[in-house]
């Protein structure tokens, strides 16, 4: 591994450590008085809500294709992972175990749901996959309101509290590394390949269906887990929830935050989950604030406020140290050496 | 199933069926000529709904024939579709398909809060428009605003294909889809087109707002999103782009929902959502439409 590699890894664990302890010293303190309970629920919405958008984010920015239905998986998440945790409570578990068991059972549900979707659907392209996904997905919420094992219909209540901000926090971070590590590795290149050509890509070799079905799952896969600790935070939830305006308000807030970038997602999620819930008062503009925004991003950035921009510690560090264009050194480096 | 029930399901489904038509007319029009999913077009109905809610009243009080209102009820949904238009779609035309979509998936979620913050999220009833009496075929009550819509709807239809297929503008509409630049070196204003298929498209759907309206006596700032999906369906289902096509898909998405809903309620929707899966992946171009090789 490149010693530059090994340095931002530290970095970024520094970072995110850093923010955690930042958060932690707030909330310990009471920081914010009476709120400080309140501001830690809007904190734990914002790190569910930025599992989920990120997860939208790699089909929408990493395969530039459009999925309207993500929320269809979110359900399939937050169902599965509830009936598991349900089955499983009392059984000795400790709170932290039954809480991962139920978020990996929420993600594998979303993630077979993702294969099965993904199979048929990605065949399509364009506008057409859009609508399809929006098929499937209302598709999902009509057998999640006839299926009595899921409340048929009616609110499911009665789900154990497990998501706290703390452990929400952590598992956003592992959530959005993978996520993260998707993109960079070998596969998100051949996605990214797919994207720009699928014709040329095909040409040399890619299998465009395998690594479009691939990418597609693991998108699921983590709108399940985000859907499970949204599940394990509301304790409450109807499939209504879950409806054609919930994918729309995801995929808005990608495509604000920017098209491609995680960190726009994080940035765009944590912003409009929690901007709403301080001015409580007024919340009906919330949507009409959004489409607003998202016509004047497409009319004047049409790649989002972000673009593909990435955040990168290591680039700052570099900044500030002065060591700016050590990786390209780093680089002639190796390649001198081959 | 006896034969009355069977009878009377037929002519709900008709009747449901007309309506999707001619929304799914609007659709297959903008879809045809910009290659677009006007996300918009469901929500421009309730614009439509909402104006013959407050015309209504206003002309029987003015002591008018309530289908006057009908009139108002096109011209401000073809205002709006304009509007719609060259605000928000046009500066993204060059942009590719990606951002028209987003565009217009916006502007739909913008009208629906939009009607959300003026008229509040409580549904309001729609005045009868017209009091048509039912009369007796075989024993069933068939009601004669159902055979009214059907009609209306089969009118338009008509009158579309023939503006389309004789006139100089549907030539040009036709024109522009199978080449803008060739169409532009030919004299044609594409801009212009557009902005008329999208007053045309949006006219549409202020009459089938009152067809709406006519069984259904309701609004909500929401109604448009989910009768737009499905007429949508329809729309593809027929063949996007072909105008008959909208009308044939129109009534079979109609009648399937309406005999399902008698064996399984709960379902209907489902089995909607399913025939579009269905339609899309065994034949993308719909029941009447051409299949087109892709260029590479």
């Amino acid at each position: 591994m490149e010693k530059r590699f090994k340095v931002s890894y530290f970095l970024n664990f520094l970072g995110v450590l850093a923010v955690f302890f930042l958060f932690v010293l707030l909330f310990e303190n009471n920081a914010f008085g009476r709120s400080t309970q309140y501001i830690k629920g809007i904190s734990t919405t914002a790190c569910y809500t930025i599992i989920m958008v990120a997860s939208l984010n790699l089909v929408v920015g990493c395969m530039g294709e459009f999925s309207l239905g993500h929320a269809g998986f979110v359900s399939v998440g937050a169902y599965a992972s509830a009936i598991v945790s349900n089955g499983l409570t009392g059984k000795g578990l400790p709170d932290i175990a039954l809480f991962l068991v139920a978020l990996l059972a929420g993600g594998i549900a979303a993630g077979l749901t993702g294969v099965l979707v993904g199979i048929p659907a990605l065949r399509l392209r364009g506008d057409y996959l859009a609508i399809v996904t929006i098929a499937f997905a209302e598709i999902i919420r009509v057998l999640f309101c006839n299926l009595s094992i899921t409340g048929g219909g009616k609110t499911m209540s009665g789900i154990i509290k497990l998501s706290n901000f703390y452990w929400s926090f952590w598992i956003m971070v592992v959530c959005i590394t993978v996520m993260y590590m998707y993109v960079r590795s070998r596969f998100g290149r051949t996605v990214k390949a797919i994207r720009e050509d699928y014709i040329a890509a095909s040409a040399s070799g890619i299998n465009v269906t395998y690594y479009k079905v691939l990418t597609f799952t693991v998108a699921a896969f983590f709108a399940g887990i985000g859907g499970g600790v949204y599940a394990h935070y509301m304790t409450a939830m109807i499939p209504t929830n879950f409806n054609f305006m919930y994918s729309a308000e995801l995929l808005s807030e990608v495509i604000i935050g920017g098209i491609g970038s995680i960190t726009g997602s994080i940035i765009g999620a944590s912003f409009l989950s929690s901007l709403p819930e301080m001015m409580r008062q007024f919340s009906q503009y919330r949507m009409l604030a959004y489409s607003v925004v998202l016509v004047l991003v497409m009319i004047f950035k049409p790649g989002g406020i972000f673009g593909a921009w990435e955040f990168s510690l290591i680039r700052v560090y570099e900044r500030l140290t002065g060591r700016k264009g050590g990786w390209e050194k780093s680089r002639k480096k190796t390649e001198g050496g081959v | 199933m006896t034969f009355s029930l069977f009878f009377q399901s037929l002519i709900n489904g008709l009747n449901q069926g007309a309506i999707y038509a001619l929304i799914a007319l609007g659709y297959t029009m903008v879809y045809g000529i910009i290659r677009m999913i006007n996300f918009a077009h469901g929500d421009f109905i309730m614009i439509g709904a909402y104006t013959l809610f407050y015309t209504i009243p206003m002309m029987i009080h003015a002591g008018m024939p309530a289908w006057i209102s009908v009139f108002l009820a096109v011209v401000i949904c073809a205002a709006v579709g304009v509007l719609v238009e060259v605000i928000a779609y046009k500066p993204v035309r060059r942009a590719g398909s990606m951002s028209a979509l987003i565009t217009a998936l916006a502007m739909s979620l913008f009208l629906e809060n939009l009607a959300m913050v003026l008229f509040g999220a409580k549904p309001h009833n729609v005045q009868k428009i017209f009091d048509l009496p039912s009369v007796n075929v075989l024993g069933v009550a068939l009601p004669l605003n159902v055979i009214l819509t059907i009609g209306i709807g089969v009118v338009m239809m008509a009158c579309l294909q023939i503006f389309i297929k004789s006139t100089k503008i549907g030539k040009a509409m036709r024109a522009v889809p199978q080449d803008r630049d060739a169409s532009i070196l030919a004299g044609i204003n594409v801009n212009k087109v557009i902005t008329m298929t999208f007053a045309i498209g949006s006219a549409l759907a202020a009459v089938a707002a009152l067809m709406y309206c006519a069984k259904y006596p309701r609004v909500t700032n929401d109604m448009g999103s989910m009768m737009g999906l499905k007429a949508f369906i329809a729309a593809v289902l027929g063949g996007i782009g072909v105008i008959p096509g909208a009308m044939l898909g129109g009534i079979l998405v109609g009648l399937i929902e309406i005999y399902v809903k008698l064996f399984a309620p709960g379902w209907y929707e489902a089995i909607t959502y399913g025939i579009l899966i269905v339609i899309l992946l065994v034949k993308p171009s719909g029941i009447l439409g051409k299949n087109v090789g892709e260029k590479v």
